[in-house]
């Protein structure tokens, strides 16, 4: 493939699915707050548009004019960039993430921005950086709260994120690559060829730890408002606000996106007969469901104290991951000898 | 895509980059155009409650935070570790079984240590 080429086709797949996910996130904020409405027995944002579809649009005008300011103490440029250095981590990872079968384009092939062979690593690297925005804004404000929820999150951030890195290992034994396109080709065939089934103790680690992972309720202790105010964005307003909002909802979407994957297939059809439907519909539908199982918990569950969370963290999850993978990689062994 | 490594691979990630972070800068530049900017004093104190704020923000904070990064740098590295053996798995066989189960074994020492000495306690 010619260099040109590459670029072409890297730059319209990557406006594609940038709008997407920017599109999903300003639609993910308004499904949560109707979803919890409709669970609390109220009608949610009615008033702009119809049903109070146009919302997010209104929403995100309102950020984009409002006073960005900075508070006196703070340590200007850090305070300034931290919201980016979150939020470039979070749109990135989609780079990997394979959202229909290899298609010609311009001569090249695409379903993917890019088909890394060490695309879960990549992932989880860029992940990682993500916590650092996060801590560097919390830190940068010059804020008690701020400090004490930019602390906590890079504890529960880091723990979680332990978790999910080992509850993956299992996946990889049976699909014996770190490319997420193999590991969805491997689990084609139908519903009962999903990694949820052989995998099921890895899935429900991998769940729980993604809801703390993006801190979301029950796991929210960076932004607990009932005791740090805000948490980490405390000080911030406006669009620099709006970028951490941005950033936690489309890691939401990233985590989900990446549990269809690994565990639901990916973009493969649940059945033979259904394979007339574009992948890209089973992928959204299979991340849309568990975007709406995130805003079912935070329906249902009370927050939890933050030691409760580590304690759980540290001595159940990571336990459990780790009998898991034994018992796969025996598993694995006896069946393959 | 074949598995093995090619740079070119790495270009759109490159791009990728450059596009999210242009939008992140370029959105806060534009905004400076149509925003307000009239800060005081007052606005521009952290918040506190809304009483003056007391001492400096930048306290010290508990070991334990200190404690867990040290924890995960261990435990992460293990976990990087286990990629490449999971992926090679089917073809290293029995040998690389019983590797990984001394190398978890020797894992779970350190990890039983921890919490013996009460690393893992928060309260």
């Amino acid at each position: 493939m010619e260099l040109g080429t590459t670029v072409l086709l890297a730059v319209i797949q990557i406006a594609v699915v940038m709008g997407v996910v920017l599109l999903s996130v300003a639609y993910m904020t308004y499904a949560e707050r109707k979803v919890l409405s409709f669970m609390q027995d109220r009608l949610g944002p009615m008033e702009v548009g119809p049903w109070g579809l146009l919302q997010p649009i209104a929403d995100g005008l309102k950020l984009f004019m409002k006073e960005d300011i900075i508070p006196s103490g703070a340590n200007k440029i850090i305070f300034a960039v931290a919201p980016i250095i979150c939020l470039i981590p979070a749109l990135i990872g989609f780079a990997v993430v394979p959202y229909s079968e290899g298609f010609s384009l311009l001569g090249g092939t695409g379903g993917t921005i890019t088909d890394l062979n060490v695309g879960l690593l990549y992932i989880f690297a860029f992940a990682s950086v993500g916590a650092y925005g996060v801590i560097l804004g919390g830190w940068a404000s010059n804020s008690k709260y701020a400090l004490l929820g930019g602390l906590r999150s890079g504890a529960q951030v880091i723990s979680y994120e332990l978790v999910i890195g080992l509850s993956i290992v299992g996946v990889l034994l049976l699909s014996e690559s770190l490319s997420l396109r193999a590991i969805t080709e491997h689990q084609d065939g139908g519903f009962w060829h999903w990694n949820l089934w052989v995998q099921p103790v890895a899935f429900v680690t991998y769940v729980i730890a993604a809801v703390a992972e993006t801190n979301r309720l029950p796991f929210d202790m960076p932004e607990a408002e009932s005791e740090l105010v805000a948490g980490f964005f405390t000080e911030y307003s406006g669009m620099r606000f709006a970028f951490f909002f941005l950033a936690e909802y489309a890691n939401m979407i990233l985590v989900s996106c990446l549990a269809s994957v690994l565990f639901l297939g990916g973009y493969e059809a649940p059945a033979e007969f259904l394979n007339f439907v574009p992948g890209f519909v089973w992928l959204a539908l299979k991340t849309w469901a568990l975007l709406f199982f995130f805003i079912w918990i935070r329906g249902t569950f009370p927050r939890v104290r933050f030691d409760q969370l580590m304690k759980f963290g540290w001595k159940v999850l990571i336990p459990v991951a780790l009998v898991n993978i034994l018992v796969t990689a025996v598993g694995v062994y006896i069946v393959n000898n | 895509m074949t598995t093995d490594f090619v740079p070119t691979d790495y270009l759109p990630v490159l791009i990728f980059f450059v596009i999210a972070g242009a939008f992140g800068f370029v959105t806060i530049l534009l905004g400076k155009l149509v925003r307000p900017r009239a800060p005081y004093r007052e606005k521009l104190l952290p918040y506190e409650c809304g009483a003056p704020p007391i001492s400096d923000a930048r306290q010290p904070f508990p070991m334990r935070y200190y404690i867990i990064a040290m924890l995960f740098v261990l435990f992460d590295i293990e976990a990087v570790f286990m990629y490449p053996w999971a992926v090679v798995f089917n073809k290293i066989g029995v040998y690389g079984l019983v590797e990984m189960v001394l190398f978890i074994t020797v894992l779970l020492i350190g990890y039983v240590y921890a919490w013996g000495k009460g690393a893992l306690e928060w309260d």
